[in-house]
């Protein structure tokens, strides 16, 4: 079972309202869903859609085709009457006149409202839809009760759904639904903000840029309940020189942004690598340079991420792949910073940032914090002090400011020796450099593989990257039910790269076909260059739009499978 | 109480003889020594440039980070550890130029810091370009023709946007300078100490002669709670060139905006990754 509903207008119009409302509620009662947002950069009018995907357990991305267009203006209807399935239907307002093939389901939403609450006036298409769906609306009368503190606002809505609901007719019938109580709807953004909480971040900084700002929302509404700081920075280079301090005096620290201002932010990741200060970098990628399209989707900045900063130093890139995989990569990424004592950038993107899907419930159980931090307890054994002190494995033991009694801790961006001291010697800086560069060894020991889907016996080898990941997978299911043999390897570990088993997979009879979100194959281009393996096809997209998974498919079997 | 030379850290020093950053970091030992800090109780932030350097040349905690952002590390670290004693220590092209907007959000936040700012009126370590404090009309190697822009007045600017306290010390008055260190960290709030400090290598006009010609302390009576007076004050330059405590108040403090932290550090509040379950029921 698959149904998309895409819902369609401007800016302004409270699309967010209908994709919350309806979205949980169709959570609830137990579907899988998978909204997507799709919105220009501006505060009302353009053109906006929010697509929200129903279906029972496997669904893993967005989909082109449209079962219900809900078509807010007549806008909505020109833009995407193309992707509008044959039996498709259009719910409109009755004011909207049109003739044509469609089938259409009038509700006189505006005059519904107009005699209620003419703010609400998008809940009486959120009953029309259930109708359409042939839903109750017990659910969504719930939702909108939880949703709205208004004690009036919540009679209103409530009116309003019943009205829509009264005024559609039922068209489509949905599966049986599924108990989904071991399941949580969660958007990419929330789950990193809810994994460093789970971290134990207690310093948060940014500037608000697009598409990131979800981050530091969720943070900023968790902090007095958390005792914790969240502060918006004068511009991004503020932000992480804050979140370094802060680290710095001891406690875990992050900072989250969009690929102009990881470029702003470029000097200071170098200052992190440097003082070895442990410290998280959200990057929500978006397509650049300079602005790009900043409400958009790409997967451009992995290359830059890894190269980021002058000189050499240890850091790791890491990108996840979906909202449950978010969560415990954040938490895993402030262990990582701690215990190897370097930034960690986590490269999510738009597409991952404002999905909305069903994911397992984390197990917090499963969680464990790792630090390299000095305890209170092992103070006394610190006399003379040396923050850089050389150790085989290149980890100094870490003491926050006032930590040990008579000890300072003095870090430096200048090359320096084991207290912090600036140096100019030749062997003292190969010595430092060495020092940093030896967590490498440890760290590869961390490095988590690609997952792998598939036999021994397959023909083609996908490999993608980060938020690709169900777009991917779904492609997969389809090109295997049409019985190609097909393999799938998802890497979220980019930097260093994990080598092991994309290596024993690879053989040569295996034709290895890199699907990325980018222009110039960044992925592809460090397989060639980091492990030497080339790839037969690069699937490319640059358009700052998400791959879907039928569009993968089909680009397979035009481009690939010949 | 302590020594001072427990301040003191045994590195050998880049500064030039002569250099204002002497007598300086004398003051500054001195009076941490006499307010009892001891380091592992003080941090210190910089910048880049040579007045960044000091605190490989006196021992207490310290950070050293990039040009022109000492300030956001600083407040970093004061606003997740209040024990800390917290200052940051930068020139005039550090603070003024390159670090110029967390000077004026740093400002807006009142953070309890202390900012003392070596103003020698000159890029001293790139070899004698202009600062944003260098005199008007002065010629460099850059500036062929005398430099071109006004000179930032530091004590106005900050004054303007509110700052909680604005001193100006010298350091050929080593005394008062070190009273007015004193007076900045305890200060509750964010106090701006603009230190004049000839650069002997490339400053040529502001010289210890040309300044001690014309520096006089603010009166023993001088209101410094008067805002329009030290707004007056502020403008003075040339001829006469006022040191001391401009203007001081008592304001509320960043971390005070902070309703849900506390006395303790940050660092020492437990992690548990379990304390977020009840925020699941956020997406349920």
């Amino acid at each position: 079972m698959d149904l998309n509903i895409l819902i369609a207008g401007e800016a302004g119009q409270g699309l967010k309202t209908i994709e919350t409302i309806l979205g949980k509620t169709l959570f609830r009662m137990g579907f899988q869903i998978y909204t997507t947002r799709d919105y220009m950069s501006r505060i009302r009018g353009g053109h906006n859609f929010v697509k929200i995907r129903i279906g029972k357990g496997d669904i893993t991305g967005p989909a082109e085709e449209i079962d219900v267009l809900l078509a807010l203006n007549e806008e909505a209807i020109s833009q995407h009457k193309q992707d509008l399935k044959e039996d498709g239907i259009i719910v409109l307002d009755g004011q909207i006149a049109r003739e044509d093939i469609y089938q259409l389901i009038n509700i006189p939403a505006r005059k519904i409202a107009n005699e209620v609450n003419s703010k609400a006036l998008n809940t009486v298409f959120v009953g029309a839809v259930l109708k359409v769906l042939n839903l109750k609306i017990a659910e969504a009368l719930k939702v909108i009760k939880e949703h709205f503190t208004d004690k009036k606002l919540q009679e209103d809505n409530m009116i309003l759904l019943k009205e829509g609901f009264k005024k559609a007719d039922g068209k489509f019938s949905l599966p049986k639904i599924e108990d989904n109580d071991e399941q949580l709807f969660i958007d990419g953004n929330s789950a990193v903000a809810l994994g460093a909480l789970a971290a134990g971040v207690k310093f948060f900084s940014a500037y608000p840029m697009s598409p990131s700002t979800g981050i530091m929302n969720y943070l900023a509404a968790k902090q007095k309940e958390q005792g914790i700081v969240v502060e918006q920075a004068e511009d991004e280079i503020a932000a992480i020189n804050m979140t370094l301090g802060a680290s710095y005096a001891g406690v875990r620290a992050m900072t989250a942004t969009s690929g102009g201002g990881l470029a702003l932010m470029a000097e200071s990741v170098g200052l992190a690598g440097i003082t070895e200060t442990p410290l998280v970098i959200v990057d929500v990628q978006r397509p650049g340079p300079a602005t790009g399209l900043p409400t958009r989707t790409e997967q451009g900045d992995l290359l830059f991420s890894i190269n980021i900063a002058q000189g050499e130093f240890p850091l790791m890139v890491i990108s996840p792949r979906d909202s449950e995989d978010a969560f415990y990569q954040t938490f895993r990424a402030f262990n990582l910073a701690d215990k190897y004592q370097l930034p960690v950038i986590l490269l999510s993107d738009q597409f991952l940032a404002d999905s909305t899907t069903n994911i397992n419930h984390y197990n917090l159980n499963s969680l464990k914090i790792e630090t390299s931090l000095i305890t209170d307890g092992e103070s006394v054994k610190y006399e003379d002090y040396k923050r850089y002190q050389i150790t085989e494995d290149g980890i100094s033991p870490r003491a926050y400011p006032g930590q040990l009694s008579g000890e300072v801790v003095l870090v430096d961006s200048d090359e320096h020796d084991e207290n912090g001291d600036i140096v100019e010697s030749a062997s003292a800086r190969s010595n430092m450099v060495d020092k940093r560069m030896k967590k490498l060894v440890r760290i590869k020991q961390e490095l988590k593989e690609p997952v792998f889907f598939g036999q021994e016996d397959i023909n083609y080898l996908i490999i993608g990257w980060g938020s690709t990941y169900g777009p991917i997978l779904e492609a997969r299911k389809l090109l295997m039910e049409d019985g190609y043999k097909i393999g799938y390897l998802s890497f979220t570990d980019l930097w260093p790269l994990p080598e092991k088993r994309v290596k024993k997979i690879i053989t040569p009879d295996i034709k290895v076909v890199v699907v990325e979100n980018n222009a110039t194959g960044q992925f592809a281009q460090l397989l060639k260059g980091q492990l030497g393996i080339t790839s037969d096809y690069r699937m490319l997209k640059y358009n700052g739009r998400p791959f879907s998974g039928r569009e993968i498919y089909q680009r397979m079997k035009e481009e690939v499978i010949i | 109480m302590s020594k001072e030379d427990i301040y003191y850290s045994n590195q050998e020093t880049a500064w030039c003889p002569g250099c204002g950053n002497f007598p300086l970091r004398k003051a500054l030992a001195g009076a941490l020594n006499e307010l009892g800090l001891l380091p592992p109780q003080v941090a210190i932030f910089t910048g880049i440039g040579q007045a960044a350097k000091m605190l490989h040349y006196i021992r207490v905690n310290g950070f050293n980070g990039l040009h022109g952002r000492s300030i956001p590390p600083a407040i970093g670290s004061r606003i997740v550890n209040p024990t800390l004693k917290v200052l940051v220590e930068s020139g005039d092209g550090c603070t003024y130029g390159e670090g110029g907007n967390h000077f004026l959000h740093n400002i807006r936040r009142n953070p309890d810091i202390t900012h003392l700012v070596h103003n020698n009126q000159i890029y001293g370590l790139t070899k004698g370009q202009a600062s944003p404090t260098t005199g008007e009309g002065m010629t460099t190697k850059i500036q062929t023709e005398g430099i071109n822009s006004e000179p930032l007045n530091p004590i106005k600017l900050a004054l303007s946007l509110g700052a909680s306290f604005v001193a100006r010390g010298f350091v050929g008055e080593e005394d008062h300078l070190r009273e007015l260190i004193k007076s900045a960290i305890k200060h509750r709030g964010y106090a701006l100490l603009d230190i004049l400090q000839p650069c002997v290598s490339f400053n040529k006009v502001n010289t210890y002669q040309w300044y001690k010609q014309r520096v006089y302390k603010l009166a023993d009576n001088y209101d410094d709670s008067d805002y329009n007076k030290a707004l007056k004050k502020a403008n003075e330059w040339g001829e006469q060139i006022p040191i001391g405590i401009f203007y001081r108040k008592e304001k509320k403090i960043f971390r005070d905006r902070f309703s849900q932290l506390d006395d303790r550090p940050l660092v020492e509040k437990e992690i548990n990754p379990l304390g977020v379950k009840p925020f699941l029921l956020d997406f349920k």
